[in-house]
């Protein structure tokens, strides 16, 4: 195959030059390559040549070289992409192209990473129920109603998602309370599905998944080569419907960032009071009102009860954005080592706790 | 003994190797008959090449025309098998894959709609009646997601029940099975490797489904994935088991060959339909030359009456673009081999020169968008280079149709899907194989249970094959004098794709016997570089021997076979012989030697061969048949 075709198409091949991670967990650099490159090939061609001359164990996932199964997940000069789908001719001629591994996930060797992260995630993200009484074949549903769905089952898994997510992108600590959003787009998937039996898909991603962690910056809908809008269409209906049960201050952002004007909308939760509660705001905009409609009086007079509601906090925090209006992801493109904290770089940990909408169940009674 | 210990051993009751469509099927069925059943895969759980399948999942469920029944379905299966299908199959996957779709959507699956809300079903070649369950162009990925999510379910329930996700289903993801273990004549395990990280293990379990695809990495240009290495096909002869059909190869004329972030992928036929033409690198439009007596009639013989018959085809004769497959992809053969193809081996399809940019977009949507975004080709600016490529192979293991339980002399092995032969006869029909996977792996998953539970004593695995396995498994990486496995693979698909490929000629096939002899003693001697983290070179030094015996055998059969029919096409014998009909071709191995026999198709029940007109029969069976189905004809009277 190689040498056969460098006359074809007309355009002669030409030196690139790339850098590619090599090493395991025990550590590893960039190593320098300087690898023919013919006209239309991707970055997967390659580090097919590469292995091919040589590099011939350079390790790395890949299986339809097509886009479709979501195999060959790498980062490219710092941007998590598909290797299969990444053209050469999208970089200029003198221009180093850096191939690493996905960095959220432990190394294995080279450019493959240990993902079964996402697998366990996966195994905890409750299945499908049947609903109880339909006989297979019997099953109704119209294209309009499966198309929500639909949407989201077009995901490839390829993990480009989890590994942009800043939540657990260099924060290890965060994995085992949150599941990502490929899982996120999973419950929405079947939180909208026509016939699926539970009907607690959005209080279970708030409570099991970590749903609350996600600050909505959109990275994950950047990076899925399926264009699915997994912010828009999956998280956000998810929080959305599910702040009438948890606070979530994100949402409360949201509601002050893409609805001012708007009446802004609160609500709470201690262990007394599981229902939803409401009340109109009063306080001034810009600071975070506990006040709140209640469909319950009962429930937010015990919620009252603990926690001076009027008094002023200060706003949520957010990360620190580029000027490109995004989260830095990689050191490669980014002023300093490890990524930026999702939560902006003046907050120190942890915050007072004059500062943190919590009642103690029994301590703050009074 | 010091190699063995360092082997991780499992024990289950089912061992179900390869993770597409077939497999997750079976392991689910395995699992839900109360087996102990291990999933392995090549890829990562959920990456199998099934998630390529486009077209849908056939199914006579009559949502969309409601006249569809199975015996439509299996009338269309046998035709477009040619016959050569083997009939009880046909007749299974007809009648069950209804079942196995709705099934599905229990566990999960969305498919597409129609009005009264029912599965919509698309037409598609060679089916009666539109029948292609489907999501859009996406089924194949949602057929095995929704496996996978059935899979998991069931790992929750276990969990549930018994403390662990893997307590009695789990998933081997990204492991290779090298050998099977034998105990006499009974299946008693299977040896491999961790991909990651090299180490070996070894799974003891009295019954083993093979599941594991095609082979299209043996030729240059497949659509298919680097895991179809015919694994499956190669560990079946090597256990005893055998193979039929292996002459028999679908491709398609007109795959892309050029640039190679898109080579083998499909270019639709609508391209020529739509004004695309074919031309060499002369510049020349050569189907004019090609085109067989039989059609002169039928297809124009000058330029301008062929592109007078896109504005006016009732006037005008078709444009010999438009020839049936075989001749378009003789014809592409024939200017390739004469020196007059396009430098990667194919020719060039233009449509660039033929419609403005606008037109093409318009008419063409998503193969503008495809190569545009894969490739940066823009084919309303230059022609496509083109040429046949390897798509799916109808042969496999010979296998009993009810069980899946493979012939031969080994008892415990089962095959389902790509891997497995004669459901498809000598060609397979669109949205056949989503069914097939279902229907068949269903099947073979349940009877492996079934069998692992009659058995009064388990069979042992040997420790000298465990001990055979570890060092034919470790040798590439101890020799440092042979030949680069990438190399040799790279001889091996230059042989098959240049001598076994679409079109066969028997001068052809001799030399290609005799080069794959030549290949299978380098391929004995490969080294590879590197430790055994990982090391796709010494994954692909262990594939190769799996590529080179199931070539043998494509090769073998395809010089034996002289006839043409389906997916072998003999330039030298160019018609369907009625008498070849009746015969199927098996190979098995002796010692490392491919030995290829001869075998009676079964015999069609007569309330089959009545679904037919005696004469379409008359096309495909010897005056001997005829005569006897025209008695049965006569005592039903």
């Amino acid at each position: 195959m190689g040498t056969e075709k460098s006359q074809a198409a007309g355009a002669p091949a030409t030196k690139r030059q790339f850098r590619i991670w090599r090493g395991d967990e025990t550590g590893g650099d960039l190593k320098e390559y300087l690898v023919e490159v013919k006209e239309g090939e991707v970055v997967l061609d390659i580090i097919h040549r590469l292995q091919s001359t040589e590099a011939p164990d350079l390790a790395c996932r890949w299986n339809c070289k097509a886009g479709k199964c979501g195999s060959c997940s790498v980062e490219i000069n710092g941007k998590p992409k598909l290797a299969c789908m990444t053209r050469m001719s999208t970089f200029t001629e003198d221009e180093t192209i850096s191939v690493t591994p996905l960095r959220t996930f432990p190394i294995v060797r080279d450019l493959v990473t240990d993902v079964s992260f996402n697998y366990e995630k996966a195994r905890e993200t409750p299945a499908f129920a049947p609903p109880p009484g339909v006989t297979p074949g019997d099953y109704r549903m119209q294209q309009v109603d499966v198309e929500r769905s639909q949407e989201f089952r077009k995901c490839i898994e390829c993990f480009l998602c989890q590994t942009v997510c800043h939540v657990i992108r260099d924060h290890e600590e965060n994995k085992p309370a949150f599941s990502g959003p490929r899982y996120f787009i999973r419950a929405a998937e079947l939180d909208m599905h026509p016939l699926d039996a539970r009907d607690d898909r959005k209080e279970y991603a708030q409570a099991e998944q970590g749903l609350g962690y996600c600050n909505i910056t959109k990275c994950c809908t950047e990076v899925c080569p399926e264009h699915i809008k997994i912010t828009d269409n999956g998280i956000i209906p998810m929080k959305e419907r599910v702040v009438d049960r948890k606070y979530d201050p994100l949402v409360w952002l949201g509601n002050k960032i893409f609805r001012r004007g708007q009446v802004p909308q609160t609500s709470v939760t201690s262990e007394h009071s599981p229902g939803a509660v409401r009340t109109p705001a009063t306080g001034p905009p810009g600071f975070h009102s506990h006040a709140g409609a209640s469909h319950d009086p009962k429930a937010e007079a015990q919620a009252q009860a603990g926690v001076n509601w009027h008094r002023e906090v200060p706003k949520p925090t957010a990360p620190t954005l580029d000027e490109s209006g995004r989260l830095p992801l990689t050191e490669l493109t980014f002023d300093r080592p490890a990524a930026p904290s999702p939560f902006g770089e003046d907050v120190s940990f942890p915050l007072p706790p004059e500062h943190l909408n919590y009642a103690h169940p029994e301590q703050d009674k009074h | 003994m010091t190699t063995t210990t360092r082997i991780e051993r499992h024990h289950y009751d089912v061992v179900v190797i390869g993770a597409g469509g077939a497999g997750l099927r079976a392991a689910i069925e395995a699992r839900l008959a109360g087996k102990k059943t291990a999933i392995i895969s090549k890829s990562l759980f959920g990456k199998a090449h099934t998630v390529m399948a486009e077209g849908g999942a056939a199914a006579a469920m009559g949502n969309v025309n409601s006249r569809d029944s199975w015996q439509v379905h299996f009338r269309d299966t046998m035709r477009g098998g040619k016959f050569l299908n083997n009939f009880r199959m046909a007749e299974l996957h007809a009648k069950e894959s209804p079942q196995r779709i709705w099934e599905l959507e229990t566990y999960g699956a969305l498919f597409d709609r129609t009005k009264d809300g029912k599965i919509s079903q698309r037409n598609f070649g060679g089916h009666e009646y539109p029948r292609l369950a489907h999501v859009g162009d996406r089924t194949g990925l949602e057929l095995i997601r929704t496996l996978q999510q059935k899979i998991v379910s069931l790992q929750q329930e276990d969990r549930r029940e018994h403390g662990s996700y893997d307590a009695r289903i789990r998933v081997f993801a990204e492991t290779t099975i090298t050998e099977l273990l034998l105990d006499g004549d009974r299946v008693a395990g299977a040896f491999g490797y961790y991909r990651e990280s090299g180490e070996f293990v070894l799974f003891e379990a009295p019954a083993v489904v093979l599941a594991t695809g095609g082979v299209g990495r043996s030729y240059k240009v497949t659509s298919n994935s680097w895991e179809y290495t015919g694994d499956g096909h190669a560990l079946a002869l090597r256990a005893g088991a055998t193979l039929i059909n292996m002459e028999f190869l679908q491709f398609h004329p007109t795959g892309m060959v050029w640039p190679p972030s898109v080579k083998g992928i499909l270019v639709t036929e609508s391209v020529r339909g739509d004004g695309g033409v074919l031309k060499n690198s002369e510049g020349k439009r050569f189907m004019f030359d090609y085109v067989p007596d039989v059609f002169r009639k039928q297809y124009a013989d000058t330029e301008a009456e062929a592109d007078r018959w896109y504005e006016d085809p009732d006037n005008n004769r078709r444009p010999p673009e438009l020839l049936p497959r075989d001749e378009v992809a003789r014809a592409i053969n024939s200017e390739v081999k004469a020196g007059r193809g396009t430098p990667a081996g194919g020719v060039y399809l233009d449509i660039a020169s033929r419609l403005p940019a606008e037109e093409i977009r318009r008419r063409l949507p998503s193969m503008y968008h495809q190569f545009k975004e894969l490739a940066d080709v823009d084919i309303t600016q230059e022609p496509m280079e083109v040429g046949p490529t390897c798509h799916y192979v109808m042969g496999g293991v010979e296998v009993d149709p009810d069980s899946g339980a493979a012939f031969g002399h080994v008892r415990g092995l089962f095959a389902a899907g790509e891997v497995s032969g004669g459901m498809h006869g000598s060609n397979r029909l669109g949205g056949n194989s989503l069914s097939d996977l279902l229907v068949f792996g269903k099947r073979a998953g349940g009877h492996a249970a079934s069998y692992a539970d009659g058995l009064a004593s388990r069979p042992r695995v040997p420790v000298p094959a465990v001990e055979t396995a570890v060092e034919t498994a470790l040798a590439p990486l101890q020799r440092d004098t042979g030949e680069s496995p990438y190399v040799l693979q790279q001889d091996l698909q230059a042989v098959m794709g240049d001598l076994v490929g679409i079109i066969r000629r028997e001068g052809e096939l001799v030399d290609a016997l005799a080069r794959l002899g030549e290949l299978r003693e380098r391929v004995a001697k490969v080294s590879a570089a590197g430790g055994r983290r990982y090391n796709p070179g010494w994954h692909l030094a262990l594939d190769l021997r799996n590529m080179l015996v199931v070539s043998e055998c494509t090769a073998k059969a395809a010089l034996e076979r002289r006839e043409s029919r389906g997916g072998h096409t003999r330039e030298d014998h160019p018609t369907m012989d009625r008498a070849w009909r009746r015969v199927n071709q098996v190979c098995s191995l002796e010692g490392d030697i491919v030995h290829l026999d001869r075998k009676p198709l079964p015999r069609m029940r007569p309330e089959l061969f009545a679904l037919f007109d005696r004469a379409e029969l008359a096309k495909y069976l010897t005056d001997e048949e005829l005569a006897e189905f025209d008695a049965l004809a006569k005592e039903e009277r």
